[in-house]
């Protein structure tokens, strides 16, 4: 592919259109997979033998605790195409990734609470690991509050994508955090070099919950983007020409 | 069934964080919905043609 | 060069710069990053003076006793090389058992007793259904049961 045809994929006019047809499979998807996952969490994997049915509350706390790191990656590797390129559609979509990304965030310190409580017998504890995960929900905020703060789009493209850079140094201190210190959280159950450490069934329902979460960012996240193209690129030629525009 | 529901007494905890969780991702839909309406209104108001249309009515 | 390779340049060089001023910072607070402290820390003195601190190991097989108030419990806490004596008053928390790991927040005395405010239950990465659990324990037997235990502490 030659780097012309780049940057025809990378403008928004060209970008609004796939981005429509490719939302309702994700959608579904997503749905799909966290029906077949949720009734295999609570209703096929047995009961735990340390932690009886409290455990189940790790079908949802990994898949989002996974995403809520994953989604700041992506949010920073848009972030340093945009600073690299100057590409409008790589500003936009890291704006994009930001809301649902503190929402997985925040899904993931809830449920790892109601988790805490009846197994370490606290909601909270200041460990890294929740300490660490807790500092990515705040970088999240600060990346929204600073594109709210900047009227100008351009130079808050610019400053969100700074700030979602640096904050990238936080994804692997959260990763590694149950490695690196004593914490409270107990390790990984999965991970890419060593054997997982859960019955199938289990593993099983909490990879498919993984993969809803990821049909649903990117479905949301499309959506999201399609939606901020509206905002900013509102009396151009190509929205105006838009049937949903046009009409009514 | 009440076996199930009672969820080996962690009830509050289980059903809290799966309740918790799909309510955050209705409210984000919802939102998101409405802030697409609301974009598509504003879009429809900064076309050149909608703001004839206006005038017109206006004349 | 191109305006373009310059920026990735400064973007790259700035990242690098973050990243080490950031390892330097997390290092220097190692030691405030570390939640609890071992039995075998407390016996080398490596723990701070006249402040509370959270020590973690394993309860100790046959370890724990109740008083006659029922409110009251002592146990001893453990990472094989060495242990600590804790006593308690309140509720454990469900998963709280002899030979799996806890946390407890307090002071030690000058009579080496730790004297407890709050105690949790640290459980390990494991899950698995109970009589998978039983399979796991009979085939291994109890000493590499309690050399996995020790690697999730030292984790």
């Amino acid at each position: 592919m030659t780097s012309s045809s780049w940057y025809r994929y990378s403008s928004p006019a060209t970008f609004y259109p796939i981005a429509g047809r490719l939302i309702p499979w994700f959608g579904w998807a997503a749905a799909v997979m966290a029906a077949i996952g949720t009734w295999i969490g609570l209703a096929i994997a047995p009961t735990d033998f340390q932690q009886g049915d409290a455990y189940r509350i790790i079908f949802i706390h990994v898949a989002s605790a996974w995403m809520s790191m994953f989604m700041y990656v992506v949010m920073a590797a848009w972030s340093a195409l945009f600073l690299g390129f100057n590409t409008r559609l790589s500003a936009m979509m890291a704006q994009a990734m930001a809301p649902t990304g503190a929402l997985m965030t925040l899904i993931a310190l809830v449920t790892g609470s109601l988790w805490g409580k009846p197994t370490w017998g606290t909601y909270w504890a200041w460990d890294a690991r929740m300490t660490s995960e807790l500092i990515l929900l705040f970088l999240y905020m600060g990346v929204i509050a600073l594109r709210n703060a900047i009227d100008d789009p351009r130079r808050a493209d610019r400053a969100c994508a700074v700030l979602s850079l640096v904050g990238v140094i936080n994804v692997p201190i959260i990763y590694y955090s149950v490695k690196w210190w004593n914490t409270l959280h107990q390790g990984s159950s999965v991970s890419l070099t060593a054997a997982p450490k859960m019955a199938m069934t289990m593993l099983t329902g909490m990879l498919i919950m993984a993969l809803a979460a990821w049909f649903y960012a990117i479905a949301v996240a499309l959506y999201r983007v399609r939606v901020i193209m509206l905002e900013r690129e509102r009396g151009s030629a190509w929205v105006g020409e838009l049937q949903e525009v046009k009409s009514r | 069934m009440n076996e199930f529901f009672a969820m080996g007494g962690y009830a509050f905890f289980v059903w809290g964080s799966f309740g918790a969780t799909a309510f955050v991702v209705v409210v984000e839909m919802v939102a998101l919905r409405a802030r697409r309406r609301r974009a598509l209104d504003e879009a429809r108001l900064a076309t050149p043609d909608s703001l004839t249309a206006a005038t017109q009515g206006v004349l | 060069m191109k305006a373009r390779h310059r920026r990735f340049i400064w973007i790259g060089a700035g990242v690098a710069v973050l990243g080490a001023a950031s390892a330097l910072v997390l290092n220097a607070f190692q030691s405030n990053l570390v939640f609890f402290f071992t039995p075998t820390q407390i016996a080398a003195n490596e723990v701070p003076r006249n402040r509370a601190f959270r020590i973690g190991g394993l309860v100790e097989e046959k370890s724990l006793a109740r008083e006659s108030d029922g409110l009251t419990v002592r146990f001893v806490v453990t990472d094989t090389a060495a242990s600590v004596p804790v006593v308690y008053k309140g509720i454990l928390p469900d998963l709280f058992k002899e030979g799996k790991g806890v946390v407890a927040q307090g002071e030690i005395g000058s009579d080496g007793v730790f004297r407890a405010s709050e105690v949790l239950a640290k459980h390990d990465e494991n899950y698995m259904p109970p009589a998978a659990a039983d399979a796991v324990n009979k085939a291994r037997g109890t000493t590499a049961a309690a050399e996995k235990t020790t690697k999730t502490l030292q984790r």
